[in-house]
This record gives structure tokens, C-alpha cells and sequence, in this order.
């Protein structure tokens, strides 16, 4: 990765996958790629954050975003600080515009954020100075999750074009689902939702994707079946009877999968209720791609990282 | 009297009947062949002279032979209420009164919440019921209408509707969602509509003769303002609906208005409503406690037309036993319901007698449109279908005994009514079960 090359993204945040164009997303991933190889290495740093501020701004808990954030970060030089808001004055009553303008007056160059309300991050971004980078918005999006999806399927199948992608379980909540419905139908993937209707959005029938509402047919010679967490305060009876109904008829056992593709590759944004979205045998079976899609995720965010950075004043 | 056994059933040949299908509303006379549990064969070649060897040839001198009757709305009192109602005692009044098939509702102790009590049920059912029984289960946890029931599970275990019993849902919210998730899985919501806030001081229809009685009163618009709100939560979700107990002609302007625009939408009606009225309750008589309440009269007479026109689908007896000590109270303050399994039949020939429908069309009521609704094979005349039949006379009058009823419970409305039409003859798959 030389310093110098020329600018991946058009944009100085990353809000969302809508609005990339296909060769940025195709950037980004080639970008990774060499991330990957980065962080292969014994030496895994970089330098072309040395100097930056980077802050992890989580307005909901997250272990593992934030980690791969703070790793990729920390790879590429930056000094990372990471913003507990349980501790923070946002839990005094402070707004989050107020939030943004004090973090904008320590200067820091990147600010990764993740907020429970859809939008909030976008809200916050047009009160910076500095880049912003969403790591989930409400139901929303969250554009480096798509990206490390994306970059796990380009790097196992070779392509994503005229594949079969399902994406199973609560769609209604879930922002990854909205970004990889996006990326993936930009890549030419052939992308299905599904799950209950209950958890299935308003007019998704209208949003690209084919909807299936079993899960024999919605994964059905699917090259990938992705599947999406479902909380466990939405199948108290809210929105699905009891987490044993959904087992029953959206979870993922080893003989489900045998309705997609023989060579299908099982998918999990993580982390996973093993017994009521996915069974531990396809869990942790052959076809998984759980833990390979937490090592894209930091080359991913390396990559998103370094092509802001191009962005910034002498960057 | 059990139809489930493992002996080959004799063939029998029902003969010299009046045969009515309320599948095709034809009348016509001849002989029904039963053989194996099923009809096999049907019209005038079926006569005694026509019987083969090991045939039992029944005569019925001219008397009605049709579908036995569907019943979407029983309360059975297993498990938890034995006292009210066992299978054995509601399937004797069942068969008693021409009933063949019963759909139980899931308000007992517990409630029919959980895939472990529909199969009780269906055991139960098995070994100490006369006639079909069909487990209809709860649409929310504990009937609370809070949290959505497994539906998916129960309709594996064998339920055949959802419904909370005589409880309505009362958040929109949750009523969205169960239409919604039923939906996936082909269920049938079965909802008995009243905003329980309206209705809440209720214990009659209101109007001049509640106030006279100084009886709290239920108004119509506590009906159909939840219905309303139902059949646009169909509209938004299309969601199968069936408002399971009307009992104002506001109601069925508005289902009138929902099938028209092609929604998922049917409705049904206790044999009460369409056979008494408010003036019945008298002097504070607990047994014509109900809910919804008797209305009044030009209300009922509006109800048997929008039955004869076809919005109303289907009859009900929406039998309900309660014992002495819980109607032998003052009026506000004694349960509701009346039994209904063993006179359903007789009181809806009151309107047939009356000239107000024809005998086909309240048959089809009874038989045909709740077979179409549960996607059941019985409730019609035709050779392949299960033999569930009943014989009857419909001129032949009695007067209704409560102490010969057999139900566990007396709580019936026709104390003492002259009736006409007896069920003579009860069959289930093909075994008689009532004679």
C-alpha cells in the first residue's frame, strides 16, 4: 500500500454503503486485500495514521467493532482513544450535537461512531471537522460490516456477481442486512430476505432483494446463507412467540442447510445465539465463515481507515 | 359409542331420506352408503332392496340425512374446569344434538398456550369424546393479549385456529403482529371483537330496557369500533380473519363492506343472537347472560337476514356451561354463557319454520362454510367425503328437558321451549355414535 496512491473514496466519511459506487466498493476491497497481508505479519504496523487522533465514539456496547476499529487503527499508526458513554457526560444529559462539538474542539482526525438511533451518525458528522465513519446506526446501516461480507464471499467464492445470498432472520432490525442488501445487489449478487413477516420491514418487496418468508424456500441453492442475530427481547412474544418457534422454523441446523448449495458457506455477523438462529454443529461446522469474516474485519476497516486518511489536511 | 376403533365399521345404507347437501343446496330424496368411514354412494339407486349382504339398512321414512354439523365455538372444560364439561359430557350433548365435529377454545386452566396442552387434548379427546374435536389455541400467552402465542408450534401440535376465547386483544399493536406472523402459516385468527373499555360496565345490551332493569349496558359501538379496527389491520396485513362473534347489524354493515373489497374476512354468530332477544333476559334471568349481550329485536331480525344474505358465514352454539353457583346470582354478577351443543340445531330450525331461510342455507351454516373455513373434507353430500351425518325430522316437536340434556351443565336458554326437529341419528366416520 503505497502512501501516495490515489484516492479511493469521493467522500470524507464513510455513512453509509449507499451512495458508493461500485468502484469504490471494489476499491476498498482490493484495498483490504493488501490489509490482510499486513496484518499476517509479524510487524503489523503502518504508518500512514502515525501522528492521527482517532476516537471510538460507542453509544451502544459493541466488544467486537470496537476492537477491530481500535486494532486497525492502532495498525495503521493512529493513537486511538476509545469514549466509554456509560461513563460519559452523554449519560449527564449532555445532546449528542453538544458531544460533537466538544470532541471537534481536541482536534482528533477520525471518529468512528456507533448510535442506537438511525441517522445519529450522520447528525454528527455534519458537526465535525474531522472524517466520520458509521459502525452501526440504529436500524440503519453499517457499511464495514457489508464490506468485511462482501471481502470473506469475494476471497472464498472467487466473485460475488450471480450469486445467491440470503439473509435470514430479523431483517427488520438489522443494519447489516440494510447495508449488504445494498452492497451486495451493487456487486450483482442475487439477494434474498428472509424471515417471519413480523421481521421483515415495511415495503421490502420494493427494496431489491427476493422475499421468502421459509426458510426452505428462501435458502434454497443459495451459494451463502447469511445469517442475522436476533436479540432475545424481540422473541419474547413482541415481534416472534418464543426463540424454540424460531429455531423451529427460521434456525439453521445441519440439515437446513443441506436445501442450499452443497458448497454454501454459512455466514453470522456475530455474536451468535447458538439453538436459536444457528445450530453449534453449522456454527462451528466446515462451512462456516464466522471467524474468518472477524480477521476481514479488521483488514476492512484498515482499508476504510487509510482512504479516509487521504482526505484529511496533509493527508 | 366411541368412533374410534380398531374394528372394521359396518357398512350401513341410510334409506328413504330427504338428503340435503348444503355444499351444492340440493334437496333430494334417496339413500346415503356408508362404508369404511366414508360416503360411497349417494341417491335413489340407495334403497333396502339395493343393500348387499352385512349391510345394516336404516329406514328413515322421509326424514332430513345431511352433513353432521360443524361447531367452531365449544368450550369444553378439560383441562381445569371438569366441573362445567368433560369431553365425554359435551361429546354426548354433541352427538345428542347432531354435532360432529366441535372446536374447543382455549380458555381453560391452562390455557391452550403451549403445544404439550393441545396434545393433551387431542389424547383426551381420542379416548373419551364421541364425536371430532378440533383444538382451536390461544393467539397471545396466557390469553392476556400481550405477547404473540407459538403459533407455528401449535398449528404443528393440531390446532386449527387461534383465538383468546371470549377475551380481546386490545392492543392494536399486538393485533398487527398476530395477523401478520398467522399469516405465514395460513392461520385462521378467530376474534371475538368488544373494546373492553366500552364495554366495560356492561352486563346487557344497553337501551331503554337495561335502564329500566337498572343493569349496566354493553353498547353496539363497543363491538364494531373493534372490529373496525380489526378489518383495517386485515386490510393492511391480509391476515385470514374471523370475527368469531357478532351481534349488531353495525358489525355486518362492516363485514359486508370488508369481503366487497376482497378481504380475508368471515364471521360468525351464536345460535342465541339470532334466536332471542334482550325482552328473553325477563326477570333478570342469568341463563340469557351472555357476552356479546342479546340485543334487541329488530336487531336480531336484521342479523337472520344478513345470515340469509350470506355475510354471517357460519352459526355457532358458543356453548359455554357454567354451574348453579355461577348463574344462581344477581345478574351483574353471575357468569356468562349459555349451553347450546344439544338445541343448536332445533333453534336455528325456528327460522326455517319461520320462512326466514331455507334448510339448505342454515345447514351450510352449520356444515359447509366452517368445514371451507378450517379447510376441513367434511361438511358435504358427496361420495369420497368422511360419513359425519345426522337424521333428523324437521317437523317433529318436544320441549327441551334440562334434566335429560347431556351436558354436565344446565345453563340452557330453552329451559322448557317447545322446539322441533330432534336429531334421531348421529354418525362419525362412518360409526353411530347417537341413536
Amino acid at each position: 500500500m503505497p502512501d501516495a496512491s490515489p484516492q479511493v473514496l469521493s467522500h470524507r466519511h464513510l455513512l453509509g454503503i449507499q451512495g458508493l459506487s461500485r468502484p469504490e466498493i471494489e476499491a476498498l476491497l482490493d484495498m483490504s486485500e493488501q490489509a490482510i497481508e499486513v496484518s499476517r505479519q509479524v510487524e503489523k504496523k503502518k504508518t500512514v495514521l502515525r501522528g492521527r487522533t482517532l476516537i471510538n465514539l460507542f453509544f451502544e456496547a459493541s466488544t467486537r467493532t470496537q476492537a477491530s476499529f481500535e486494532l486497525a487503527g492502532k495498525r495503521l499508526g493512529a493513537d486511538v482513544m476509545n469514549m466509554a458513554v456509560a461513563n460519559s457526560s452523554v449519560k449527564k444529559g449532555e445532546t449528542l450535537i453538544d458531544t460533537a462539538v466538544t470532541l471537534n474542539a481536541m482536534r482528533p482526525d477520525i471518529i468512528v461512531v456507533r448510535h442506537y438511533c438511525s441517522g445519529a451518525v450522520d447528525l454528527l458528522a455534519r458537526k465535525v471537522g474531522c472524517s466520520v465513519v458509521n459502525a452501526g446506526d440504529g436500524s440503519h446501516e453499517h457499511p464495514t460490516q457489508a464490506l468485511l461480507d462482501a471481502l470473506t464471499i469475494r476471497r472464498r467464492k472467487g466473485r460475488i456477481e450471480g450469486l445467491t445470498v440470503a439473509i435470514c432472520g430479523d431483517v427488520l432490525h438489522s443494519r447489516v442486512a440494510r447495508s449488504n442488501m445494498i452492497l451486495l445487489s451493487a456487486l450483482g449478487a442475487r439477494v434474498r430476505a428472509v424471515g417471519p413477516s413480523t421481521l421483515l420491514p415495511s415495503g421490502i418487496d420494493r427494496m431489491g432483494v427476493e422475499v421468502h418468508r421459509t426458510m426452505e424456500t428462501g435458502i434454497a441453492d443459495a451459494d451463502i446463507v447469511m445469517m442475522l442475530r436476533v436479540q432475545r427481547e424481540r422473541m419474547d412474544g413482541a415481534f416472534i412467540p418464543s426463540s424454540r418457534e424460531f429455531f423451529r422454523f427460521f434456525g439453521l441446523d445441519a440439515a437446513r442447510l443441506k436445501l442450499a448449495k452443497p458448497d454454501a458457506l454459512v455466514m453470522h455477523p456475530g455474536p451468535i445465539n447458538r439453538g436459536v438462529e444457528i445450530d453449534s454443529e453449522v456454527a462451528d461446522g466446515p462451512q462456516s465463515l464466522i471467524n474468518e469474516q472477524v480477521e476481514m474485519g479488521v483488514a476492512v476497516r484498515m482499508a476504510v481507515l487509510e482512504s479516509l486518511a487521504q482526505h484529511l489536511p496533509n493527508g | 359409542m366411541n368412533f374410534r376403533s380398531n374394528t372394521r365399521p359396518q357398512a350401513i345404507a341410510l334409506v328413504n331420506a330427504r338428503l340435503i347437501d348444503p355444499a351444492a343446496q340440493t334437496e333430494t330424496r334417496g339413500g346415503v352408503l356408508v362404508r369404511d368411514g366414508n360416503i360411497v354412494e349417494i341417491g335413489p339407486m340407495v334403497t333396502s332392496a339395493a343393500a348387499q349382504a352385512g349391510e345394516r339398512v336404516i329406514d328413515c321414512g322421509g326424514d332430513v340425512v345431511c352433513p353432521g354439523l360443524i361447531d367452531m365455538r365449544v368450550f369444553i372444560g378439560e383441562p381445569g374446569a371438569e366441573f362445567r364439561e368433560t369431553f365425554a359430557t359435551a361429546s354426548a350433548a354433541a352427538a345428542a344434538g347432531g354435532v360432529t365435529t366441535m372446536v374447543s377454545t382455549p380458555d381453560t386452566t391452562p390455557p391452550v398456550d403451549d403445544p404439550a396442552v393441545v396434545d393433551f387434548i387431542l389424547r383426551r379427546a381420542r379416548d373419551n369424546s364421541r364425536v371430532r374435536v378440533l383444538p382451536s389455541a390461544a393467539l397471545t400467552k396466557g390469553l392476556r393479549g400481550e405477547e404473540l402465542a407459538e403459533i407455528g408450534l401449535l398449528q404443528e401440535a393440531g390446532a386449527v385456529a387461534f383465538t383468546d376465547g371470549a377475551h380481546s386483544v386490545r392492543s392494536s399493536k399486538v393485533m398487527r403482529r398476530l395477523l401478520t406472523y398467522a399469516r405465514d402459516y395460513g392461520a385462521l385468527v378467530m376474534h371475538v371483537p368488544q373494546d373492553a373499555d366500552l364495554a366495560a360496565s356492561g352486563v346487557m345490551n344497553e337501551g331503554e330496557f337495561a335502564s329500566r332493569l337498572g343493569l349496566g349496558g354493553v353498547p353496539a359501538e363497543a363491538e364494531v369500533i373493534m372490529l373496525d379496527r380489526d378489518l383495517r389491520l386485515v386490510a393492511l396485513t391480509r391476515g385470514r380473519y374471523h370475527a368469531a362473534l357478532v351481534s349488531t347489524a353495525l358489525s355486518l354493515e362492516s363485514i359486508a363492506r370488508a369481503k366487497a373489497a376482497g378481504l380475508p374476512v368471515t364471521c360468525g354468530i351464536s345460535i342465541n343472537h339470532l334466536t332471542l332477544n334482550e325482552n328473553d333476559i325477563g326477570d333478570y334471568r342469568t341463563f340469557l347472560k351472555l357476552s356479546p349481550p342479546l340485543r334487541q329485536e329488530d336487531e336480531r331480525q336484521k342479523l337472520v337476514e344478513g345470515l340469509a344474505s350470506g355475510i354471517i358465514d357460519v352459526i355457532v352454539s358458543d356453548h359455554n356451561p357454567q354451574d348453579v353457583e355461577a348463574k344462581r346470582l344477581p345478574f351483574a354478577e353471575a357468569e356468562n354463557g349459555a349451553i347450546g351443543l344439544e338445541t343448536m340445531l332445533s333453534a336455528g330450525l325456528r327460522l326455517v319454520n319461520a320462512g326466514q331461510i331455507s334448510l339448505p342455507k342454515l345447514l351450510a351454516a352449520m356444515t359447509t362454510r366452517p368445514a371451507e373455513i378450517l379447510g376441513l373434507p367434511q361438511g358435504r353430500l358427496a361420495v369420497g367425503a368422511p360419513a359425519d351425518l345426522i337424521r333428523f325430522d324437521p317437523d317433529e316437536p318436544y320441549v327441551v328437558d334440562p334434566a335429560k340434556l347431556h351436558s354436565r351443565s344446565k345453563n340452557t336458554p330453552f329451559d322448557e321451549a317447545r322446539m322441533e326437529g330432534r336429531v334421531k341419528l348421529t354418525m362419525v366416520a362412518g360409526r353411530i355414535v347417537h341413536e
